[in-house]
């Protein structure tokens, strides 16, 4: 009983060291971070000191502790059109980067889920093998491809349906287009897991009750396929909302996103508080399609263990 | 059905060629002997040669390699130690605090990840001195962090497949917990872990926003390398490190789908 005891005891201790180290080490940089920026988002600039900004905190010369908050980072990012222009244009690029990963993943999920099961695991990897080349070199490509110079006006001057290169490169364009390209792979795999699991009797079944096909698929696939639909275009976009790399190779000066305004107010101006704030709006935009992932996650679990 | 047919091998066609169109590109203008990126001048290694003459490209890229390696060892010991944790370990108090802080680096965009990490190493050092700059040591710090969700959520998903009842009857024979991790569980969830490793260590070498962040001067990455120098414009050295790169991939793609056919062989 005694040994019993002392090894409940040795498992119980055991138990806290191992769930602590995992614990720890994420409070201390990934929880703490945040709450550092949020902290920094509400202090004055201040220039020429190393960090660049004002403590909250101080005491008086009086003893006396004083608390100094400054709301002007977060009533600035409404106030100047610069922010507000950089968010709007972020979440429109981000809305149509998915759109057009959903128009090109969806047919093709739909294709490997329904093909040969021996060429199935083939397809898949095909899908996931870009996701492992560099990231940067598939974004580099699209600079060849779209330049004045570049494949697509050069194929288009050479048929002859335009005389003067389309300016491609260094436009929205080129951003959605790059963007659409990068995430494409996070589109497809939700949808395929999705749809590899559709029952394809029921198909069968609403075409012996007469169902055209194309009333069947508007009635039974998609709205069975949805929940991979959401889980996808979630995966897209909230990535896309806060993209930085794209922006700034494809994009012109004037395709503002909010990754890259962010940056740009770190490392260019200096502005650390006002930085801040703009990460902490940003992630409170996108705190409501994170946890909305997150709930789908945890629903899926739970049938999985089902 | 003729039709259903010819409408999903369009998809296929359509989806495929816009995956590797790009890639296939830069696999064929990396052997041009022409500095012009879009002009064919001729077959050539010239651009080979010059990438592994490029002194400053190849310590790049020996910093990420290093980096890479670190912080997936570490983020696969601590991944596996959460995933551990979340599988096994039943209801605890902070579980659901653990399991958002496991989730978070997946779903946040690089550039608030990036910017909190950065920010508190300076708060930390202004507090305890440490650490001292920004560094080796602060990209590890941040590549494990952000890379050991990956980890931990591929051996979470592997122990929930496998049988609790093995170590339940190794524990009914008087075995301790750490003898069946190190007997029992862990060569179980061995592929589970290679497979956690190597996705943290290529998303470490590939990451480019959060090491811009945390990286300090005489630490440029591989990927901060080739991001400065594109952002210059066309660099035909580019086209041949990519190349060097799918090739890379290629072939471990190619073997594991050989392993992983083989074994449906043998199954079958």
């Amino acid at each position: 009983m005694k040994t019993f005891l002392n090894r409940l005891k040795s498992i119980r201790i055991g138990r806290g060291t191992v769930i602590g180290i995992p614990m720890l080490w994420m409070i201390i940089f990934l929880f703490l971070p945040f709450a550092i920026v949020f902290y920094i988002s509400l202090t004055s600039l201040s220039e020429g000191t190393s960090p660049p900004y004002t403590d909250i905190f101080a005491w008086g010369s009086d003893g006396l502790l004083t608390i100094k908050i400054n709301l002007a980072n977060y009533t600035g990012l409404v106030l100047d059109n610069l922010y507000l222009i950089s968010y709007a244009s972020s979440v429109g690029y981000a809305l149509m980067a998915t759109f057009f990963c959903l128009l090109i993943g969806y047919p093709l999920a739909y294709a490997i889920a329904r093909s040969n099961p021996a060429h199935r695991t083939i397809f898949l990897m095909l899908v996931i093998m870009p996701f492992w080349t560099s990231f940067l070199i598939r974004v580099y490509a699209w600079i060849g491809i779209l330049k004045e110079n570049g494949f697509i006006n050069q194929i288009l001057m050479g048929l002859g349906v335009i005389n003067d290169p389309i300016p491609m490169l260094y436009t929205p364009f080129a951003v959605v287009v790059g963007m659409t390209y990068t995430y494409l792979p996070f589109m497809i795999l939700p949808l395929y897991s999705n749809l590899e699991k559709f029952d394809l009797t029921l198909l069968e079944a609403a075409a012996d009750l007469g169902a055209k096909p194309k009333t069947a698929w508007f009635r039974i696939t998609l709205p069975l396929s949805m929940p991979g639909i959401i889980a996808g275009s979630l995966l897209v976009f909230i990535p896309a909302c806060g993209e930085y790399v794209i922006p700034s190779l494809l994009g012109g000066p004037e395709t503002l996103m909010i990754g890259r305004t962010l940056v740009d107010e770190f490392f260019a101006n200096r502005d650390w508080p006002v930085a801040s704030a703009v990460a902490i709006v940003l992630l409170a935009f996108l705190l409501i399609p994170i946890v909305w992932f997150q709930t789908l996650e945890r629903k899926a679990d739970k049938k999985g263990a089902k | 059905m003729l039709k259903r047919t010819i409408f999903q091998k369009l998809a296929l066609i359509v989806g495929f060629s816009f995956l590797y169109l790009p890639i296939l590109l830069i696999v064929i203008f990396s052997f041009n002997e022409s500095k012009l990126v879009t002009v064919w001048g001729g077959f050539s290694f010239k651009w080979y040669g010059e990438l592994f003459r490029d002194e400053v490209m190849l310590s790049a890229a020996w910093l990420s390699l290093k980096v890479g390696f670190i912080s997936a060892t570490l983020a696969t010991i601590f991944g596996t130690i959460a995933g551990l944790i979340m599988a096994r370990f039943g209801p605890f108090k902070g579980r659901a605090l653990l399991a958002g802080m496991m989730s978070t680096p997946m779903v946040m965009p690089e550039v608030i990840l990036g910017i909190s990490f950065l920010l508190a190493f300076v708060a930390m050092e202004k507090m305890i001195g440490w650490p001292a700059d920004r560094g080796f040591v602060t990209l590890i710090i941040a590549h494990t962090t952000f890379t050991l969700a990956y980890v931990s959520v591929i051996v979470q998903s592997r122990l929930a497949d496998m049988d609790p009842s093995i170590d339940e009857a190794a524990q009914d024979l008087g075995a301790r917990p750490l003898k069946i991790f190190f007997w029992i569980t862990l060569p179980m969830i061995i592929p589970a872990l290679a497979s956690g490793w190597l996705l943290a260590f290529s998303l470490s070498v590939d990451d480019v926003v959060i090491s811009q962040f945390v990286s300090g001067p005489g630490y440029t990455t591989l990927p901060l390398k080739v991001f400065s120098s594109v952002k210059l414009g066309i660099d035909p050295k580019i086209n041949a490190l990519g190349t060097l790169i799918v090739l890379i991939v290629g072939t471990a793609a190619l073997i594991s789908a050989l392993t992983v056919m083989r074994r449906a062989k043998k199954k079958g």
